[in-house]
């Protein structure tokens, strides 16, 4: 099998597994006041510690929830509802349209059911938005609740310059929130150093546990909570912790961050050569995003582990099942529950056209990948696109 | 061989899915997803397009092992299936989509895409036999489901398959509930997937609005009433005509004309259809050599009845009957048999009824 899908969820680290299961082997709420329970929270609250170092934040900044997507609900309805909630005027949300369904959803909601009101940010055609383009839509930023830009694009890759965006937003007065879910572990993040109100980040992408993540929230941030209940992680995220699953992510966290470096070169390196034999093969291939060599001041301008392209001709999902034949395991971009595939919303965001979008496939390497995987793809991937195409021309 | 296994999320999908895996094909689930704006769940035991019938599919494909898709399908079953559909209505004609779909989705688009994906067959849950490229009854006369693929051709045909065509829904049941599949006691859909409210009189209102028009006295030509559109009714309808004739008898629908949008009605001695009269037909296998007797089925449920086929106008047919039949609308399909209570009556052919007339007399809409 020749696993292509880390952007979807990576293996689990071997390390996280021993500790993870050294915990479930515990009793204890870390509620409790008893030594089980002190035991507990110790384990817990080391975790925090450990978690907030690796990305550079305090330890009273980390709110542990369960995942990505709570952590993005958290951050764009809490932060909005606290700062509607202390003057009505702020009812707008200036948002980019290549966000995750995660954020693009809760902000659609708000607008639905409680009064938002959406600017939706321009995106370069990278993906990417840029500090002029921030600055023009906040305007003086009387009328704005929050601002949500991702640092780094879960589809195409792209990696936005949060640090310049949050200094834009931060002029105003307005707060910014990073889904930085792909970004942590594969380009460098520092919470402090960004200058963002919020950080999403999840386990399961950088080789922790699924169900567990965290949202960085400034401590002078306000933000109303989805749960209420026991008053845990600084009473905006009920719930007893699920200490095990901390600890994972801690352990994930800190192994990610710490071998970051050495591995996206690695893995920088193998996308490379994925993407020029795959041009190779198939002159007309499109690569969607920044270009693979991009910078931004804070690194990398592209994530190190992925390659997005498009196949003119082909449909996206008609590839991914001749691959999957194939023991090639890849996605046409986020998994989405109907399992019905739609044109990638982050491709015609940036203004690409639906057969563009309808044309893709996300590559997207990890920990485990090797040469031989990238070898597997380029060993079938000519006639793949090939039969590809001759079943996209009987479409009308 | 490579098989593409077409899996609504119903019970005789799945269990052909599995006849398959177990037959030693190599076997890939798809569901198609007909519905522009798929329901999260399903309401009523009607439609198969809510993502809960895609997730009922997905849990069989899963325990088959097999890989499992969904195709996108809406936009070319809008196109081929429901305006046609609404375009038959407002012709004053009463189609079949689900023969339709078989003709123009599921051994079309679908075939044609399996076959370029380098599968080498389709299969489907169908209630028909199909062996040495010969369509036949199933054995379960209920469930029987051969004239809705009686519009298929040789080519399609041989590359599909329809392996419970040999047993009873209640086997297949049976055989669902042995390997434990959630769907085996999920009930059979009804009427058209695309109106799952089944309420087509509404459906096609919506889509066509008011259309006004008389209800005529087909004995007095006499105008009797007034219609809100003809799409709401149907050649042979008895019921929900919305007038009533002075002699109280029982009036049907005897035909439809979309221009002046005139509905003739008229008492069960006019109702009566010795002959009728189609499009140009397609065939199973080799065109019969014609004239020929044959048994003709002209609707879904309707039992066959003797006929004699000979050429008509422009490369249609005429079809005689053995008995008066009631309730032939023209954009049914004729599907013609030849009885052979052996093997299963083999389907022949089918053809879009034009016009049904009493027997050697004037042609009525």
């Amino acid at each position: 099998m020749t696993y292509l899908d880390h952007a979807a969820t990576t293996p689990l680290l071997p390390e996280v597994l021993a500790a993870m299961t050294e915990q479930l082997g515990r009793v204890g709420n870390a509620s409790s006041l008893h030594a089980s329970g002190r035991a507990a929270r110790r384990a817990a609250e080391q975790s925090r510690e450990r978690l907030a170092e690796a990305l550079g934040a305090r330890p009273s900044e980390v709110l542990f929830t369960g995942g990505g997507t709570e952590s993005d609900n958290l951050a764009v309805k809490g932060l909005f509802w606290a700062r509607r909630q202390a003057d009505s005027r702020r009812r707008r949300i200036v948002v980019s349209p290549a966000e995750h369904h995660a954020v693009l959803d809760s902000v659609e909601w708000l607008a639905k059911h409680d009064g938002a009101e959406v600017t939706w940010l321009p995106v370069e055609p990278t993906g990417r938005v840029t500090p002029a383009a921030l600055a023009e839509a906040l305007g003086d930023g009387a009328d704005v609740a929050v601002v949500s830009v991702m640092w780094a694009n879960n589809e195409i890759g792209t990696v936005s310059d949060i640090a310049a965006l949050a200094s834009v937003a931060r002029e105003v007065g307005v707060p910014l929130h990073t889904d930085a879910v792909q970004a942590v572990g594969q380009v460098p993040v520092d919470f402090a150093a960004s200058g963002a109100d919020a950080l999403t980040m999840t386990g399961h992408k950088l080789g922790g546990p699924m169900g567990a993540g965290a949202l960085l929230l400034r401590r002078d941030a306000e933000c109303t909570p989805l749960l209420h209940g026991g008053g845990q992680e600084r009473d905006v995220r009920s719930g007893t912790l699920d200490v095990a699953a901390i600890v994972g992510l801690a352990v994930a966290t800190v192994a990610a961050v710490g071998s970051r470096e050495e591995r996206a070169a690695r893995i920088a390196d193998l996308r490379s050569r994925l993407v020029a034999g795959v041009v190779d093969q198939v002159p007309d291939v499109q690569l969607n995003g920044a270009p693979l060599d991009d910078r931004i001041a804070s690194g990398p301008g592209r994530l190190p582990g992925n390659a997005h392209l498009s196949f003119p001709g082909a449909e996206g999902d008609a590839l991914l099942m001749l691959l999957d034949a194939r023991g090639i395991e890849c996605s046409t971009g986020s998994a989405c529950s109907a399992g019905v595939a739609r044109p990638s919303h982050v491709l015609l965001a940036t203004g690409a056209d639906t057969d563009r979008a309808r044309s893709s496939l996300r590559f997207s390497l990890g920990h485990t990948s090797t040469d031989a995987d990238v070898g597997a793809v380029l060993e079938v991937i000519g006639p793949v696109v090939e039969r590809a195409r001759r079943a996209g021309m009987n479409r009308r | 061989m490579r098989v593409l296994a077409a899996m609504s999320g119903g019970v005789d999908s799945a269990v052909a899915a599995a006849l398959a895996v177990q037959a030693g094909h190599d076997v890939t689930g798809v569901h198609l997803a007909l519905s522009p704006d798929r329901q999260t769940l399903r309401s009523g035991a009607r439609g198969c397009c809510s993502v809960e019938d895609a997730h009922d599919a997905r849990r069989v494909a899963d325990e088959l092992g097999i890989p499992f898709y969904v195709w996108d399908l809406a936009e070319r079953f809008t196109e081929d299936v429901v305006d046609d559909f609404v375009a038959e209505y407002a012709a004053g004609r009463t189609p079949n989509p689900c023969l339709r779909c078989n003709e123009k989705i599921k051994f079309s688009a679908v075939l044609d895409r399996a076959q370029a994906l380098g599968f080498d067959a389709v299969v489907t849950g169908h209630h028909a036999r199909l062996a040495d490229g010969q369509l036949r009854r199933s054995v379960d006369a209920a469930k029987d489901q051969s004239y809705v693929l009686g519009v298929l051709r040789p080519d399609q045909l041989a590359s599909a398959m329809f392996p419970l065509g040999s047993m009873t829904k209640d086997r297949v049941r049976e055989i669902a509930a042995e390997r434990g599949f959630a769907v085996a006691t999920k009930p059979d859909s009804h009427d058209i997937c695309f109106i799952p409210d089944g309420d087509t009189r509404g459906f096609l209102a919506r889509k066509l609005g008011s259309r006004p028009g008389p209800v005529v006295d087909a004995a007095t030509g006499a105008t009797v009433g007034e219609h809100d559109g003809t799409y709401g009714f149907t050649v042979g309808q008895r019921k929900g005509l919305g007038v009533t004739v002075g002699d109280q008898r029982p009036r049907y629908v005897l035909g439809i004309e979309p221009v002046s949008r005139t509905v003739t009605i008229g008492t069960q001695d006019l109702a009566g259809i010795g002959e009728v009269r189609t499009g140009v037909p397609t065939w199973t296998g080799p065109a019969p050599e014609m004239p020929f007797a044959a048994q003709v089925q002209l609707r879904a449920h309707a039992a066959p009845v003797a006929c004699e086929v000979a050429p008509g106008e422009d490369g249609g047919l005429r079809i005689t009957l053995a008995e008066e039949q009631r309730g032939v609308a023209p954009g049914q399909s004729a599907v013609l048999y030849e009885p052979d209570a052996q093997r299963g009556d083999r389907v022949l052919g089918q053809a879009a009824v034009e016009t049904a007339c009493e027997r050697e007399e004037t042609v009525r809409h």
